[in-house]
């Protein structure tokens, strides 16, 4: 599997998801300049964390602009799994890929910490190596990761089982229904503000983020295997 | 057009003292006519007056910095330079630096700190090293006050702003409070780079015709003058110096240290160095007085971000995020290329010159002409120094003995001290995971950051008991150094190599003086005899309000190399049933401890003594225990004695202990003796510990419970964790939003 990971002036997660990739998974994977225009050849998009453009206007408001994007939605609408990390959420929520938008936190302070996230739905391409309704331990760090969308978005996001992750006990931020990541109707765009490429590595407290990773390798390597056969 | 023409003449600067409204003395104004053979122009005494200023010059402390060692095995780069840079093996570097922006944060909190931050950045990747970790050492008055409440939210939010932005993880620091802080917080600001060898960069100007390039953000009006601001004392008209403080943009800086770092790569580099302090004439002025040659610059081509500025203006302004460099001639293209890449100018504006001189051209006609060397070589002041009387009455004044009732009361109320508590709500605010490499989170001893690619990791920490050096300079100045090294032991780590940051008064007043030069004595000292050499640090004088001095506050930065990330160890207690040992016997030391401030409100008799040779072998034999694998945990006895060690190693556990003295409980429990250690050892390893450690005292058993029992021949004293905790990580947020 050829990852490919977006940077954007500001991107500051960027080498995270690399290595997560590169070390974690022990993947193929590239740095991809957000001037970029195609992203041929990468069977995965991860948009990293960070403050995209010093993010002074809205989160993500200016990236969803940039050059590459144009080929970030196309390889979510050619069913490509394209992973949003954080700033990279906010950018998918800017980019009409996710929807709903992004609130400063109910403390109006930036939060770093390690929380309990719940898996709420184990049947994704992102999410098949961890058991339904498992807690597991990833860290947060944003200051704008209050989840906001109107009522009629959240009965369409629970009906469909949309919502991929929730925060488990305290909800930190705010965020509507709890939600901490949500993923497209497709099934291959999943946004969360917990950052799972910083739980890849035991060594670092918690490496229950790596499973996400590989459940898309496994559903990579399934879905081409079945495209030989077939 | 710029107001030049209403700047007073040389004439008029001699006749009506100008000079000294700018901050030059008399006797510098004659020694700055002298070396001119002329009386200066407006610009050129601008020029003066802030590179000879305390901020630039260390003029007042250079006498006294001359007791730090700072060559030693490990040193690549010593003092002088942006950043100090130690071996570490490997062909590896680490590269760190402290610096202050107490008086911008006094006046502009979030601005103060976030570009205090951004500033020290500058410094480390301009050594060619990748930042890899920031620490911040705070310090603010009574939080009663509004106003210090108000200093003390918006400090840590600029701190936060600013580091979580660039995507340097915040991994540690220092915290405390106190009256002496009221109206003049200490906002101290580290930051460790990682680099090779094969990249270190120099701030010098050589080879004649090579190119002189300016990058980064543009010159405005902000920050002028901001370096002689920081050489007074804080007073109520220090508001109007609002424009001497500056405006931080952590995006640009993060675009300037991607460019930078793929310019430190690159051939066609011979010198690099930050605008900080004092801007362009100081990074212009030094890299050429160090290369000893001249820059010959043309300010018409100085991005400017407001019209019609002038060259004193634009020569003084401290505009943020903005770096000068020296390139090869003819490599102008390629450079501005890189740049171009990120988003920002590269912009050619001067070149090298023979001429020992640095020569301003404006609107085609030269507006400042003076030797390189002069503006880095004020007179050296030699300040007149006095024991203070109260520094003898506390030397001579009888034992401090406390009386206390109630222990766990006692022990409880510490916890909520909000220089003890928790700081979870302060680290909280800061992203201290981003890199992925921090091994060892802000809370223990000291933090762990991996040197990604190796086993290796880099143990930190920022440390200073001022009470200590309030009561004795000299003693307390030791402990700083010492308490940083122990720091670093107990998480596993060599000590290397420390910076400083020597927070002061005024050393006009002899008594603030003889503070100054008795503490750097005993640092140097320390540092000696524990072989961590002064590599890098910064001096910050005229802390003082109309209510006085702030104690002496020459805050310690450690780095230590853990040479196996396996070696690392942290403060908590791991297994129910491991063995407690204390090592080093208390004695009755109350003098500037926690205790003695909760009780009396103030310090007084004499400091902790410290024996360096002792702590120096008690070092080596706990690093010793640690690296061969007998530990479970590891924490260094410090402010609030045993009783405070003891409950934050059990606090996030769902562990208890038993414990068990032969000793008064008092001296046991609170008093600050130093090189004192709390260790808990495995059943499996406890032999082998015992016959290393032959002076560490059992005394008792890690247990699975709430309970933490001390048990005294009079009396015992059992604790709840559950009660601690919650009195200790609550503390602080209890106090920040029941007042706002």
């Amino acid at each position: 599997m050829k990852t490919a990971v977006i940077v954007f002036p500001g991107s500051n997660c960027d080498q995270d998801m690399y290595y997560a990739i590169k070390d974690g998974l022990g993947e193929e994977v590239d740095y991809v300049w957000h001037a970029e225009t195609s992203l041929d050849g990468y069977d995965a998009i991860m948009i990293p964390g960070g403050f995209s453009y010093g993010d002074y206007l809205r989160s993500g408001a200016i990236a969803r602009f940039a050059g590459i994007m144009p080929a970030v939605i196309k390889a979510a609408k050619e069913g490509k799994p394209v992973l949003g990390v954080c700033n990279g959420f906010q950018i998918l929520l800017e980019a009409g890929l996710l929807p709903g938008a992004m609130l400063k936190n109910k403390h109006l302070k930036f939060i770093c910490e390690t929380v309990n996230l719940q898996v709420k739905n184990n049947d994704t391409q992102f999410t098949k190596l961890y058991n339904q309704d498992e807690v597991i331990r990833i860290p947060i760090a944003h200051g704008e990761g209050n989840y906001f969308c109107d009522d009629e978005t959240l009965k369409e996001l629970q009906e469909n089982n949309r919502i991929v992750f929730t925060y488990s006990g305290e909800n930190p931020n705010g965020s509507r229904a709890d939600i901490a990541g949500i993923i497209n109707e497709a099934g291959n765009v999943l946004g969360m503000m917990p950052h799972p490429e910083r739980a890849a590595d035991a060594l670092l407290g918690s490496d229950d983020g790596l499973r996400l990773f590989r459940s898309i390798l496994n559903h990579w390597r399934e879905s081409t295997h079945a495209a030989y056969t077939s | 057009m710029p107001l030049t023409h209403l700047e007073p003449s040389p004439e008029q600067i001699e006749q009506e003292k100008v000079y000294r409204t700018m901050g030059l003395t008399e006797e510098e104004y004659q020694k700055v006519k002298n070396l001119l053979g002329r009386k200066p122009n407006y610009t050129e005494t601008g020029l003066f007056s802030v590179m000879w200023s305390e901020h630039c010059s260390y003029k007042t402390s250079k006498p006294v910095l001359k007791y730090f060692p700072t060559t030693g095995e490990h040193v690549l780069q010593g003092p002088g330079e942006g950043a100090g840079i130690v071996d570490i093996g490997d062909g590896q570097a680490v590269v760190f630096k402290i610096e202050s922006h107490n008086h911008p944060s006094a006046i502009e909190p979030y601005q103060g700190a976030a570009t205090g931050v951004g500033g020290i950045i500058r410094d480390v990747f301009s050594m060619g090293a990748r930042p890899v970790a920031l620490l911040d050492s705070l310090r603010f008055g009574d939080l009663d006050s509004s106003r210090v409440r108000y200093l003390f939210e918006e400090v840590v939010s600029g701190i936060a702003g600013y580091g979580n932005c660039i995507g340097i993880p915040t991994v540690g620091g220092e915290l405390q409070f106190d009256p002496c802080y009221n109206g003049n917080p200490l906002v101290n600001a580290m930051c460790v780079g990682i680099m090779d060898h094969a990249d270190i960069q120099v701030g010098q100007a050589r080879g004649i015709g090579n190119t002189v390039m300016y990058v980064g953000a543009s010159t405005g009006r902000d920050g002028i003058n901001g370096a002689t601001f920081a050489s007074e004392e804080i007073s109520e008209k220090s508001d109007e110096k609002r424009s001497a403080v500056q405006v931080g943009d952590p995006f640009m800086e993060k675009l300037l240290v991607e460019a930078c770092l793929e310019l430190t790569k690159h051939d066609a580099l011979v010198g690099i160095q930050d605008m900080g302090a004092a801007g362009l004439v100081s990074s212009a002025s030094e890299m050429a007085a160090k290369a000893g040659v001249g820059i010959h610059m043309n300010l018409d081509l100085i991005p400017q971000r407001e019209t019609e500025m002038t060259p004193y203006e634009m020569m003084l302004s401290e505009s943020q995020e903005r770096m000068l460099i020296v390139i090869k001639k003819g490599s102008e293209e390629e450079i501005k290329a890189i740049f171009a890449r990120w988003g920002l100018h590269a912009v050619a504006v001067g070149e090298v010159i023979e001429e020992e001189v640095l020569r301003l051209e404006h609107k085609g006609k030269i507006v400042a002409d003076v030797p390189s060397d002069s503006l880095a070589s004020a007179p050296v002041r030699h300040m007149p120094s006095k024991v203070p009387a109260a520094y003898l009455a506390n030397q001579a004044a009888p034992a401090w003995k406390p009386e206390i009732n109630n222990y766990a009361k006692t022990i409880k109320k510490l916890l909520g001290q909000p220089t003890l508590a928790s700081k979870e709500w302060v680290t909280r605010q800061y992203d201290y995971m981003v890199q992925t490499n921090t091994v060892v989170a802000p809370g223990s001893d000291a933090a762990v950051v991996r040197v990604r690619g190796t086993k290796k990791g880099l143990a930190m920490t920022t440390d200073c008991n001022a009470k200590y050096l309030a009561l004795d300079p000299n003693e307390g100045g030791k402990i700083a150094v010492a308490e940083a090294a122990r720091n670093i032991v107990c998480s596993g780590g060599v000590p290397l190599a420390i910076t400083d940051c020597l927070n002061f008064g005024s050393p006009e007043n002899p008594e603030v003086f003889w503070e100054i030069d008795e503490s750097v004595k005993g640092m140097a000292k320390a540092c000696d005899v524990l072989k961590t050499p002064v590599i890098s640090g910064n001096v910050s004088l005229y802390n003082e309000t109309d209510r006085g001095a702030i104690d002496p506050t020459p805050v310690v930065g450690m780095v230590g190399l853990v040479e196996d990330l396996d070696h690392v160890m942290t403060a908590s207690f791991k297994n129910e049933g491991d063995a407690v040992y204390v090592i080093g016997a208390a004695k009755p030391e109350f003098g500037g401890s926690a205790l003695q401030i909760l009780m009396d409100g103030e310090v007084s008799g004499k400091a902790p003594a410290l024996d360096l040779e002792l702590e120096k072998g008690r070092q080596g034999k706990v690093l010793e225990a640690i690296k061969s694998g007998f530990l479970a945990s590891a924490h260094d006895i410090s402010e609030g004695g045993l009783a405070v060690a003891v409950a934050e190693s059990v606090f996030g556990t769902e562990l208890g202990c038993d414990l068990k003295f032969d000793t008064d409980p008092a001296v046991e429990l609170f008093s600050e003796t130093q090189s004192r250690y709390l260790i808990t050892v495995p059943e499996a390893t406890k032999k082998d510990f015992e016959a290393l450690v032959g002076d560490a005292v059992f005394v008792g058993n890690v247990t699975r419970s709430e309970t933490v029992n001390l048990a005294f021949a009079s009396s015992t004293v059992t604790l709840n964790r559950n009660e601690l905790e919650n009195e200790w990580r609550g503390a602080l947020s209890c106090i920040m939003s029941a007042k706002n």
